[in-house]
């Protein structure tokens, strides 16, 4: 066993939070596809219930499966631990549910996936939690929206779908000044281009049915905690916990904290856990994660090239390109590539930009029409159609979503084939 | 790993083949503030040393007993060797338990997490005593043997060798 030795990224895709074990000796980490385990004794299950000792009780709180593409996420984003969740989307529900109370509030910024847009706004309404969302192009827009009653600061490290890139060296001085916790959604970048507890961060997301899983195959979400945020005044992780005999969870797990109060009290009760099978998956995602990411980001650079220079290209949003406003900023915090998501506009054509994008997806032949992304094959979607069709016109105005957007997800595909592609349907919709 | 200590101090006090030869070669570890009190930290990490099959004596003057065991007012009064003096009393107070354990001739004293003294940690090691500081047992334990790996944890162990998680 080493601990000394500070392996690099690559290997702890490989094998971190994977120990062979000493019975089977089994290479592939085995799937654990069990609801419940057995007990040593009452006592022993006692002391598990009580949180005494860590161990397994039921799949809904923890599995060994799924302890393991914990461990190596949590190794490979450089936190403390992790906890996988059924979706993103549940990733962010626990996380929300654990750090917030009724009558709290966060400010979050309107650079977000439409989903997410649409939890906080409306779900979180329900739950008591009021969110201010702040134009994240300006820092001032975040100072002025902070108040007493805000406890997180949230964005995603590259905005979905207009290519921004977060301001974390801004955003995170802010939330420390503040006493704040700043949530990051990583899912755009991975952990490969973007660590962003490296950057201030104290809770990155994921969901991990995009790049980490990268093969469209799961639907996943994980939390991963730096450890770092000092709880101890912050009243919804060290106020006495009454199920759990006024247990302080900050006071007891220390930079544990956090996740053991997500993981024993918010994923037990909402259970929205995540299957052994699903976290396999994961677990091969990730053991090839920056080879993909690698390729990943260097077609979508020569994708984001080739429309840049199309005549019937009207915009594009990719922070990858110099002529975006957050050319150097990607560059600063995405060095090996500002991801392979981005969106792009073409000219009306006939005065209907709604039509023309809607043309677009029906002439593509190898971009797949998906509701997904980080997938290794090409997605491409329409959000006024579909991500977004739940915002109403204000909403999508205020969120940056033009009628034409195309949000293009790219793949591994041979890259002369993708422009190929572009250019089939561009010429099929111009005649 | 979250610490206040330096990187030079992490080494002296906090290095991994001190931890584990302290936690595999010790039986007996005396508890200095041991709390009775069910949801306190130094309880759990007691009643998690005594089911990994440690014997724990507690060290409280104002308790008869706790977690089952026979509680003693100072180490001096305590009839075993005693392996390892585990501390979860103020930063300020330690130096007075580092002298005592020094007297009993312990093997180590083990200043628990956020309990940082250098004085009594210097103290400790000029008389031959392993030290630890600024670290939780129970979590160290776990670090090793893979129960914190159960709770999706960063144990920070990586080997491709066939090997029990075990300490």
């Amino acid at each position: 066993m080493s601990e000394k030795r500070k392996f690099g990224f690559e290997t702890r895709m490989l094998h971190a939070g994977h120990i062979p074990d000493s019975y089977s000796g089994s290479r592939a980490v085995p799937i654990y596809q069990t609801a419940g385990y057995v007990f040593d004794s009452p006592e022993y299950a006692a002391s598990l219930f009580e949180l005494k000792q860590y161990g397994n009780i039921y799949t809904r709180i923890s599995n060994p499966t799924t302890a393991v593409f914990e461990e190596r996420i949590a190794s490979l984003e450089g936190g403390t631990g992790a906890l996988a969740t059924a979706s993103g989307q549940a990733a962010q529900l626990i996380t929300m549910m654990t750090l917030l109370q009724p009558g709290d509030e966060f400010v979050a910024s309107s650079h977000l996936y439409g989903g997410t847009y649409t939890q906080f706004e409306h779900t979180f309404k329900k739950l008591s939690v009021k969110v201010h969302f702040v134009d994240p192009m300006d820092i001032k827009n975040w100072e002025k929206a902070i108040t007493p009653k805000t406890r997180v600061l949230y964005g995603e490290t590259i905005g979905n779908p207009q290519g921004s890139v977060f301001d974390f060296e801004g955003v995170s001085a802010l939330a420390k000044a503040n006493g704040i916790p700043l949530v990051i959604d990583n899912t755009l970048a991975s952990p490969y281009l973007c660590r962003p507890l490296e950057w201030g961060a104290d809770i990155v997301l994921h969901s991990a049915t995009k790049f980490i899983n990268g093969h469209g195959t799961s639907i996943a979400g994980v939390i991963i905690d730096s450890g770092k945020f000092d709880f101890s005044n912050y009243p919804s992780i060290s106020s006495p916990s009454i199920p759990y005999h006024n247990l302080n969870f900050f006071e007891t797990f220390g930079h544990y904290g956090f996740l053991m109060k997500a993981r024993c009290e918010t994923l037990r009760d909402t259970g929205a856990t995540i299957g052994p099978f699903d976290s396999f998956l994961l677990i091969q995602g990730l053991e090839t994660l920056s080879v993909r990411m690698d390729r990943h980001v260097a077609n979508a650079l020569a994708v984001a090239n080739f429309l840049k220079n199309h005549p019937m290209v009207d915009w594009v949003n990719f922070a990858g390109l110099p002529n975006h406003p957050h050319f150097d900023r990607a560059k600063k915090y995405l060095p090996k590539g500002a991801g392979s998501v981005f969106a792009f506009g073409l000219k009306a054509i006939n005065n209907n930009p709604r039509e023309t994008g809607k043309r677009l997806l029906e002439e593509l032949e190898l971009f797949s029409h998906v509701a997904n992304l980080g997938d290794c094959k090409s997605l491409v979607i329409h959000p006024a159609s579909t991500t977004h069709q739940q915002l109403s016109d204000e909403e999508l105005k205020r969120a940056n979503i033009k009628p034409e957007l195309i949000r293009l997800s790219i793949g591994l595909e041979t890259i002369d084939d993708l422009i190929w592609d572009l250019e089939q349907a561009f010429h099929a919709i111009s005649r | 790993m979250n610490t206040r200590l330096s990187a030079d101090e992490r080494n002296k006090f906090q290095n991994s083949d001190l931890i584990r030869k302290i936690l595999n070669g010790s039986l007996t570890i005396a508890i200095v503030g041991l709390s009775d009190k069910k949801e306190r930290a130094s309880n759990f990490v007691g009643s998690y040393l005594k089911s990994e099959r440690y014997t724990i004596i507690p060290v409280n003057p104002l308790k008869q007993g706790i977690l089952g065991e026979k509680c003693y007012p100072d180490l001096a009064s305590i009839p075993v060797p005693v392996d390892v003096v585990d501390i979860f009393r103020r930063p300020d107070e330690c130096m007075n338990v580092v002298k005592e354990a020094i007297a009993i001739k312990a093997k180590a004293v083990w200043m628990q997490l956020g309990i940082v003294n250098r004085d009594a940690a210097e103290l400790a090691l000029q008389h031959g005593l392993m030290v630890v500081m600024d670290r939780c047992m129970k979590m160290e334990h776990g670090r090793y043997n893979g129960n914190l790996h159960w709770a999706g944890m960063n144990t920070e162990i990586i080997t491709a060798k066939k090997v029990s998680r075990f300490i």
